[in-house]
């Protein structure tokens, strides 16, 4: 039987497209994985090489966007290899000016109906899943799919439950979704196979707004359970009476 | 000297588009713009100004329009039937529209995006940087009837000039270079994914569009899950059934499903502009040969102006005029040569 190894997974490159390429921390979602794709992007934004022209991450790894004009593909990676072996990424500490969020969020209902789903998939009841689901200060790991989305984790292990092979057809903007020990809190409405466990009435993204964005990676949030008349009092504030304090 | 377009009639597709918005991915909003970007440079050849100003983005079918003030135009991108209050126009050219004037624009004759430039571009509020409509990010909106369009301030003098269309409206071979997850799929689905005529599904939109084939779907070996990556416009998913489905410029930032490829930019247009049942190939070919078609396609793409040409010719200008039989099949000499 082949040993399992502890050691952590080597940082790999790899080309997206023609002019864009990739630095991968690992083949899974990790809490160390996600650190060093959080820091390691930090890190090219500081050094904001010529000819790069944009970087950003998704859950484990970074990625560089690059004008083929200015930068050719055995430069950039050269010294993407020199910067990644000056330090341990994956002993990297989170991001500055993080947050944290506390977002009132109403669990169950017709307005979230598949918490008594998602608690059973999870072995919970629906007061055991609502009090685990609010006590979790998840962080953000990314943000993409939509404007402004993030996804959320890492939850306990209980909600390692996969998400359903039937799509829902259409989750409305606020809405919190949970599959795979993560959270989706969406931006838009959208089809998901996510499970609709809780609803908030916060816009995460406002296209003409000075900020258009409200969260950041590395952002902490924790959800706060109201009823669904607070939340319908919370709806004429685009904030959804989502309030943010600074980490230190 | 600015002016206005109005929208008397718009189609169901009809949308402001530029060059998009880069810059966003971190926060979840994929860079977007016109969907066919040579016709956004065509356009701007055409009228001798920048490529990154706006036009109108038409899928399908047009609409039809009326200036505040005289005021330059160009038609580039799907060929679609277009006359100025009743009179036939050129396709892929620059025209007057007059103050008053309707310029109607009809259905594609082929291909898909048809655009609409407007001398000084169409200056609709920036939103993060650009005037892009992003339909899937719920930035701005389609156009419709009764919408006024403020255009910018325009230098230019020229109109009637003439571009020869780059061949891309009936489908054909896109080139493609692995992508991601390429190697998570044996030889033998590479080939037969190489191997396979493809028509464009009906279901397609500007996030993506899937290709169809009589074949079997194609598999990545074993039951593999993948993480979510970045995507990027070009990128050929493999959904859960095996159908292929090319992503275009308003796709999503992130992606789980893997992807079997990615379409070289320079050929994007040509995958964007097939319509629904237009046949198509996937070649692929090394990432170096794909850096210096890009390479070639931005020369170009930037000696775009020098290729332009008058549609009516200035005797003045004609050296070999005597060469010319003029007597038989006389024209008005107001048509621009269709």
């Amino acid at each position: 039987m082949a040993e399992v190894s502890a050691a952590p997974p080597v940082p790999e490159i790899r080309t997206v497209g023609v002019d864009g390429m990739l630095i991968s921390f690992g083949s899974r979602l990790s809490e160390p994985a996600n650190r060093a794709a959080l820091a390691f992007r930090a890190a090219l934004a500081r050094e904001s090489w010529d000819g790069v022209e944009e970087v950003s991450t998704s859950l484990v790894s970074a990625y560089v966007r690059f004008d083929l004009r200015h930068l050719d593909h055995a430069a950039l990676r050269a010294r993407l290899e020199g910067l990644l072996a000056q330090r341990d990424w994956y002993a990297a500490a989170l991001p500055g000016q993080r947050r944290l969020w506390r977002i009132p969020a109403v669990f169950g209902t017709e307005l979230a109906p598949q918490l008594p789903q998602a608690a059973a998939a999870a072995g919970m009841s629906e007061a055991e899943a609502v009090a685990s689901l609010s006590a979790a200060r998840v962080r953000v790991q990314t943000i993409g799919f939509a404007p402004g989305q993030p996804y959320l984790g890492e939850l306990p292990e209980a909600w390692d439950i996969p998400r359903q092979t039937q799509l829902t057809t259409r989750i409305p903007e606020g809405a919190l979704a949970v599959a795979i020990r993560q959270l989706v809190l969406f931006s838009v409405a959208a089809p998901t196979g996510w499970m609709h466990a809780g609803q908030t009435a916060v816009r995460l993204f406002r296209p003409d707004a000075e900020e258009p964005f409200r969260l950041r990676p590395g952002d902490e949030v924790q959800f706060t359970p109201v009823t669904p008349e607070e939340l319908q009092g919370l709806r004429r504030d685009p904030l959804g009476g989502a309030k943010a304090e600074a980490l230190i | 000297m600015t002016s206005t377009l109005t929208v008397l009639r718009a189609g169901p597709g009809v949308s402001v588009q530029d060059g998009g918005r880069p810059g966003w991915l971190e926060y979840g909003v994929s860079r977007g713009g016109a969907a066919d970007r040579l016709a956004l440079a065509e356009g701007a050849a055409l009228l001798s100004q920048d490529a990154d100003l706006a036009a109108v983005e038409m899928a399908g079918m047009g609409g039809e329009f009326q200036a505040g003030s005289d005021l330059r135009i160009a038609l580039t991108g799907a060929p679609m039937r277009a006359s100025i209050d009743g009179a036939a126009v050129a396709w892929n050219a620059s025209h007057m529209l007059p103050a008053g004037a309707r310029l109607a624009i009809g259905a594609a004759r082929s291909g898909v995006y048809g655009y609409l430039h407007v001398g000084g571009g169409i200056q609709t509020q920036e939103l993060l940087g650009a005037r892009s409509a992003h339909l899937a990010a719920g930035i701005g909106s389609p156009l419709a009837e009764g919408d006024e369009l403020h255009t910018g301030p325009d230098s230019g003098r020229t109109t009637g000039l003439g571009l020869a269309a780059d061949d891309r409206f009936e489908g054909g071979t896109v080139r493609v270079v692995a992508s991601l997850q390429t190697a998570l799929f044996p030889q033998a689905e590479l080939e037969r994914f190489e191997g396979t005529a493809f028509r464009r599904g009906a279901r397609g939109n500007r996030m993506g569009v899937p290709v169809k084939s009589d074949g079997g779907g194609f598999r990545p070996d074993g039951a593999r899950t993948v993480v979510s990556e970045v995507i990027v416009p070009g990128d050929i998913q493999v959904t859960g059934d095996g159908t292929p489905y090319v992503l275009l410029s308003e796709c999503q930032t992130t992606g789980g499903y893997p992807r079997i490829g990615t379409v070289v930019p320079c050929d994007l247009p040509l995958l964007a502009q097939a319509a629904a049942g237009a046949e198509l190939h996937f070649r692929f070919i090394p990432l170096e040969e794909a850096v210096e078609l890009e390479r070639v396609e931005a020369e170009r793409r930037e000696g775009l102006r020098s290729q332009c040409y008058p549609l009516i010719r200035d005797p003045h200008t004609m050296t070999n005029l005597l060469s010319y039989q003029l007597i038989s099949g006389a024209i008005a000499g107001e048509e621009d040569v269709l």
